[in-house]
């Protein structure tokens, strides 16, 4: 197979070099346009077409990529007055200029149509086209292409490539394309083999590995056991990236736990009450998120990116309320009892689940992310999204703040003093109702801020909430009450722990041995891993 | 007229007798009256009631956690839901032959899954005895160790109260996973019989009602004979001055676990009584909503009084089975509100608020007559 | 009853809070049968030290032994209380939900297990013993009132009285006349005095008078480590007593 289409090729080669030498004159005399060219193809038999497309390549390559491409993809149409069109979608873009045409009679279009062989050529050319051409991107995607194809024809043209890339990052990946052309044939030497081998354990991927094993089976014994100790090298480094990407993961989780779970904390250390409303404060804030969205879509769509900076006040302030609405309207009569309380914020849980559920329909409303917010990038083998990765940055941020306020403001120092020792603060001035009730709103609306975050992640719906609140108490419980820095590191644990166990014991099994864990660790540390010591916090 | 009844037969007394007539009226009203009459008791009703009765020996394990030893449990469901699962099991057994798939051994979700064969923790399930054993024992065995590692690390109030939530979610999530072979997010249902007495027949279901109300009766008297002995004192000192208690030399930890784990195995048998008059069992039972529900059931009807837990959980349940028929979208703000008011407003709950208005029968009503007791016997040893 | 040995030997009991040194290589020996009384200022470590005793608080250093036998160190509360320490506490704590008599029906010394509560019937010596009780704190006529509508007062003697319902060898009792009369202290000093006829007792207390009364030796306490022993008069003229007391 192999024979006879090197023997095409040198063929057409002959043919084409027939045609310059033979014919320069007419050639100059015939000097035809890439306009021509085109309105030729759509009579032109198979043959022809091979030589129009390199007539074409040789007068505009931008243009003859987009020919050769469309007539593989038989998506290329000749126009009744000669003009080439691209069809994609039903609409027909004009081959020559990129734009955009109307066709009158779609059924007047004479498709360009082409056979196996002549695709063949045709991606051949247009691969080393793209390979050289002047687009960065085109080369780069091309190469990788190449790699990936791995099609023996295009050997020469990946060396041309290769006498003239400039671009080290590229000329790797076309080394690599090389390699992986080599490997497989049996025209490379042992020599060749062996380095080739070295070129793709450098690339050290998955299709690495592919590539390598298809030369498992190879005559050579030196060769077989440098494939097997490359895949196994490979596989080693692939097993460290796979734990790292775990971790990615985890912390991601690890900074949604952390949102979720950091007004659960402030309330619980100042108040000794545990919020069961808490997850529909998240819930509060996403809803307020999706709100602000359509409102700006609907009546100043020009701030649509900025939908949800705008959105982080509004939930702060709408969760905040009703925080405070909480505290002053049922909890503050509940002082001093906090399983009573647990169970009437439970009951306020149940009502604005049910609210919302009437306002909203029980169905998942749609936010949508901003353009800074959408894709990933990539670091070594680990590919973050931009989502998660803003996400992880915001919830430190918040920490931060919380930090600062706490620390820094009169009110922090306030909130700190009563969660220490109640009685004592009171005596010397602190206005406990105040705090109570403002901590409250505080914890809510950075619950609401939370929200924010989790309409970027996770479906909005009333339930949204419920999703989240076990994990918050797991963080408070674990990470001990009322301490920042114990919920951060709660956070972070727990995520990392639960990411960690999830490729070996599936997501919920790896959520109960979670559960078990810390069922176990508060033997050793019933408050959590920071908790508040001294004999006056005696619960 | 109830003050007088009350003195007379003490709340215990009381007590008793209502579930012995309803031992014997609903039957006879159902069976023996004919279905025109007004008197007629429908055997869905009679199914219903059943159901209602088990409930109520669920809100009575709990309040002997809750009310006597201050724990208060999100998860005690989880318990309940094993007690019926067991059952369940048991019922699938029954099934043999006649399943969809017509298998004579394997239920029809595991023929669904293609399981070759039964899982080891299926086998003897098809005896009724085996059942019945693990209908105590597995609640009993999870309550024994949940509670040995937690209530030795002393963790107490809000921290306890979450990690039995966090308990009965984590058997949530398991149970709903297809692979663990309990039917997965479908459960177990399609019953047929049980000991060859169809389930749907008006005879059984009424077998299963009096059943219930003997299990409730017993379940109460097992809870009156822990807290008007001795322990329960002890249970009662515990509940208000924890340490204290340890000082005076009781192993706070061993209480606890006792009650605990009793609690747990009554839960569990509440269950297994449960599921053949409801005919299905589900991972839903093991939400952590369902266990905070049997939660208000005691608060409404007064914790600490055994008697209230009963009644609440009567209560809400038949004012939710008639909301939810004519209002079920409101439902929830009236479940929610119901939290809210009662923590608020009636916190001894309706017994409790009752005992203490009339000043009748204490909760402790015993107490009195063992003083009485032993002043008595203190004076005939003097003389 | 002067019996011989030492009841409770504590050798260099450090405790630290978070960088605070409540007790600092704190030094004392109680003989058996001995009442102590045990005085200093607030901070002083008084009550932690009764902590340490009683189980409730581990020291970082230190030995604690009780009747030269038992490691206190490594038992908790209620093992510490089955082995004869009772305890009786600042604020009094009394059960409020029950009557006076279960108050002292749960203290008694009987078996403390599971089982045997749950089968327990009062007999006829567990009686007697608990009418003797009632009397010697002076508390008979107020046997059926809950603890919670005592006077504070009562509240401290049926506290003493559950104290001696445990009937341990070793009392431990931490300002038993806070808040009383006049004439209420000196009914708890003879009240002791009386307890110290069958058992050891280290008192905790503040009030000066209420100490001479008692006439027992003294050991002053001070930033958690003893400062002097002695009688009172002896420590009183200490110098360093007087600055700590009085200060510069």
């Amino acid at each position: 197979m192999q024979r006879r289409e090197t023997v095409m090729k040198q063929f057409f080669r002959c043919v084409l070099l027939a045609l310059l030498l033979c014919f320069p004159a007419a050639k100059a005399a015939m000097a035809a346009t890439p306009a021509e060219l085109v309105r030729e193809l759509g009579e032109a038999d198979f043959a022809r077409k091979a030589e129009i497309a390199r007539e074409l390549a040789a007068a505009d390559a931008g243009v003859a990529v987009r020919v050769m491409d469309a007539m593989i993809a038989g998506t290329f149409y000749v126009t009744a007055e000669g003009r080439g069109v691209v069809e994609s979608g039903g609409t027909y873009t004009d081959v020559l200029t990129g734009q955009a045409v109307t066709v009158a009679d779609p059924y007047g279009l004479n498709q360009v149509i082409a056979n196996n062989r002549l695709r063949r050529d045709l991606r051949g050319l247009s691969a080393s086209l793209s390979l050289m051409s002047p687009d960065e991107s085109l080369r780069r995607s091309a190469a990788q292409a190449a790699f990936a194809a791995h099609d023996p024809e295009a050997l020469e043209s990946i060396e041309q490539a290769l006498a003239v890339e400039k671009n080290g990052a590229i000329r790797a990946v076309l080394e690599q394309a090389r390699a992986n052309i080599l490997l497989q044939g049996g025209e490379a030497d042992e020599a060749q083999k062996l380095s080739a081998i070295a070129i793709l354990v450098s690339r050290g991927d998955q299709e690495a590995i592919n590539a390598l094993m298809r030369a498992a089976g190879d005559d050579s014994a030196k060769v077989r056991t440098a494939v097997a100790e490359g895949v196994e090298t490979i596989q080693s480094s692939l097993a460290y990236w796979a734990f790292a990407q775990n971790v990615i993961y985890g912390i991601s989780l690890g900074s949604v736990l952390l949102l979720a779970a950091i007004g659960l904390s402030i309330t619980f250390g100042v108040m000794g009450v545990i919020n069961m409303a808490h997850g529909e404060m998240i819930m509060l804030g996403a809803y307020t998120t999706f709100v602000v969205q359509q409102t700006i879509e609907s009546s100043a769509p020009a701030l649509l990116p900025f939908a949800l900076l705008i959105a982080i006040p509004a939930a702060f302030l709408v969760s905040g309320g009703m925080g405070v609405v909480l505290e002053r309207g049922i909890i503050r009569f509940l002082y001093g009892r906090p399983l009573e309380t647990l169970l009437a914020t439970w009951g306020v849980s149940l009502i604005l689940q049910q609210a919302i559920r009437s306002i909203f329909g029980p169905t998942n409303k749609a936010v949508s992310s901003p353009a800074w917010m959408s894709g990933s990038f990539d670091l070594g083998h680990l590919t973050l999204t931009y989502s998660r990765f803003w996400i992880v940055l915001f919830a430190l941020l918040v920490l931060a703040a919380l930090m600062l306020f706490l620390k820094r403001t009169h009110f922090g120092l306030e909130m700190r003093a009563v969660t220490q020792n109640r009685r004592m603060a009171s005596a010397m001035g602190v206005r406990t109702n105040w705090v109570d009730a403002l901590t409250f709103g505080l914890g809510s609306g950075v619950a609401g801020i939370a929200g924010v975050a989790l309409t970027q992640i996770d479906n909005v719906s009333p339930n949204l909430g419920q999703s989240y609140i076990i994990d918050s108490f797991m963080v408070v419980v674990f990470g001990g009450v009322g301490n920042l820095w114990g919920t951060l590191v709660g956070a972070a644990t727990l995520g990392v722990v639960n990411k960690l166990l999830e490729p070996y014991a599936g997501a919920v099994v790896g959520k109960i041995l979670v559960l078990i864990f810390i069922i176990f660790f508060m033997q050793k540390k019933p408050r959590g891993l920071f908790a508040l010591k001294g004999r006056a916090v005696e619960a | 007229m109830i003050h007088r009844l009350l003195d007379r037969f003490g709340l215990s007394g009381a007590f008793y007798g209502v579930l012995l007539a309803l031992a014997l009226l609903v039957p006879l009203l159902n069976l023996a009256v004919p279905e025109g009459s007004p008197f007629h008791v429908s055997t869905f009703m009679v199914a219903l009631l059943g159901k209602y009765l088990c409930y109520a020996m669920l809100a009575l394990a709990l309040d002997l956690v809750w009310g006597y030893c201050g724990i208060l449990s999100l998860g005690h469901g989880a318990f309940f839901a094993l007690g019926g699962y067991a059952m369940g099991m048991h019922l699938m057994r029954e099934i043999g032959p006649r399943g969809v798939y017509g298998h004579p051994v394997l239920p029809d979700f595991m023929v669904f899954l293609n399981w070759k064969e039964l899982p080891w923790y299926w086998l003897g399930f098809d005896h009724f005895s085996v059942a019945m054993l693990m209908v105590v024992l597995v609640p009993g065995l999870l309550a024994f160790a949940f509670g040995w590692f937690a209530f030795r690390s002393r963790v107490t109030g809000v921290y306890l109260s979450i990690i039995t939530q966090a308990m009965t979610y984590a058997l949530m999530l398991a149970f709903f996973r297809n692979d663990m072979g309990f039917g997965g997010n479908n459960g177990l249902t399609d019953f047929k019989d049980i000991f060859g007495f169809p389930l749907q027949a008006g005879a059984t279901r009424n077998a299963f009602f009096v059943a219930s109300v003997a299990a409730l009766a017993g379940a109460y008297a097992i809870g009156r004979a822990i807290v008007t002995s001795r322990l329960g004192k002890v249970l009662v000192a515990l509940r208000d001055a924890e340490s204290r208690t340890r000082f005076i030399g009781y192993r706070v930890e061993k209480f606890k676990l006792f009650v605990w784990t009793v609690s747990a195995m009554l839960a569990g048998i509440a269950g297994a009584l449960y599921v053949p008059q409801v005919g299905i069992i589900n991972p839903g039972e093991f939400a952590p909503a369902a266990s905070i529900e049997a939660v208000i059931w005691v608060a409404v009807g007064g914790r600490g009084t055994l008697v209230g837990a009963a009644l609440g959980a009567v209560l809400v349940s038949g004012f939710k089975s008639w909301f939810t028929g004519v209002f079920p979208e409101v439902w929830l703000f009236a479940l929610g509100g119901l939290f809210v008011l009662v923590t608020l407003f009636l916190p001894k709950g309706i017994v409790g608020t009752l005992m203490a208005r009339c000043g009748g029968p204490k909760p402790q009503a015993a107490v009195k007559a063992e003083k009485a007791e032993t002043e008595k016997r203190a004076l005939e040893q003097g003389a | 009853m002067s019996g011989h040995g030492t009841i409770l030997y504590l050798d260099g009991i450090t405790v630290s809070f978070d960088g605070f040194k409540a007790l600092n290589a704190l030094s004392l020996a109680i003989d058996r049968g001995e009442m102590r009384a045990i005085i200093g200022p607030n901070g002083a470590g008084k009550t932690t030290m009764m902590d340490v005793i009683t189980g409730k608080t581990r020291p970082d250093e230190g030995t604690a032994a009780f009747s030269g036998a038992h490691d206190l160190t490594r038992l908790d509360e209620a093992q510490i209380a089955n082995l004869g320490i009772g305890r009786k506490f600042q604020k009094p704590t009394v059960f409020e939900s029950h009557t006076v008599w279960d108050n002292l029906l749960l203290a008694l010394k009987a078996p403390r297990g599971v089982f045997s509560t749950l089968f327990a019937k009062v007999d006829a010596a567990q009686t007697a013993k608990i009418e003797e009780i009632l009397e010697t704190v002076h508390l008979t006529a107020a046997r059926s009132a809950l603890a919670a509508n005592l006077s504070h007062g009562q509240k401290q003697w049926l506290e003493i009285g559950m104290l001696l319902a445990q009937d341990p060898q070793l009392l431990l009792v931490d300002e038993p006349v806070a808040g009383m009369t006049d004439a209420e202290t000196e009914k708890t000093a003879h009240l002791l005095r009386e307890i110290n006829r069958t058992r050891s007792v280290v008192v905790v207390e503040h009030d000066m008078t209420f100490v001479r009364a008692l006439d027992v030796k003294v050991t002053v306490l001070h930033e958690g480590a003893v400062l002097a022993e002695g009688s009172l008069d002896h420590v009183s003229a200490d110098s360093r007593v007087i600055e700590v007391y009085l200060g510069r």
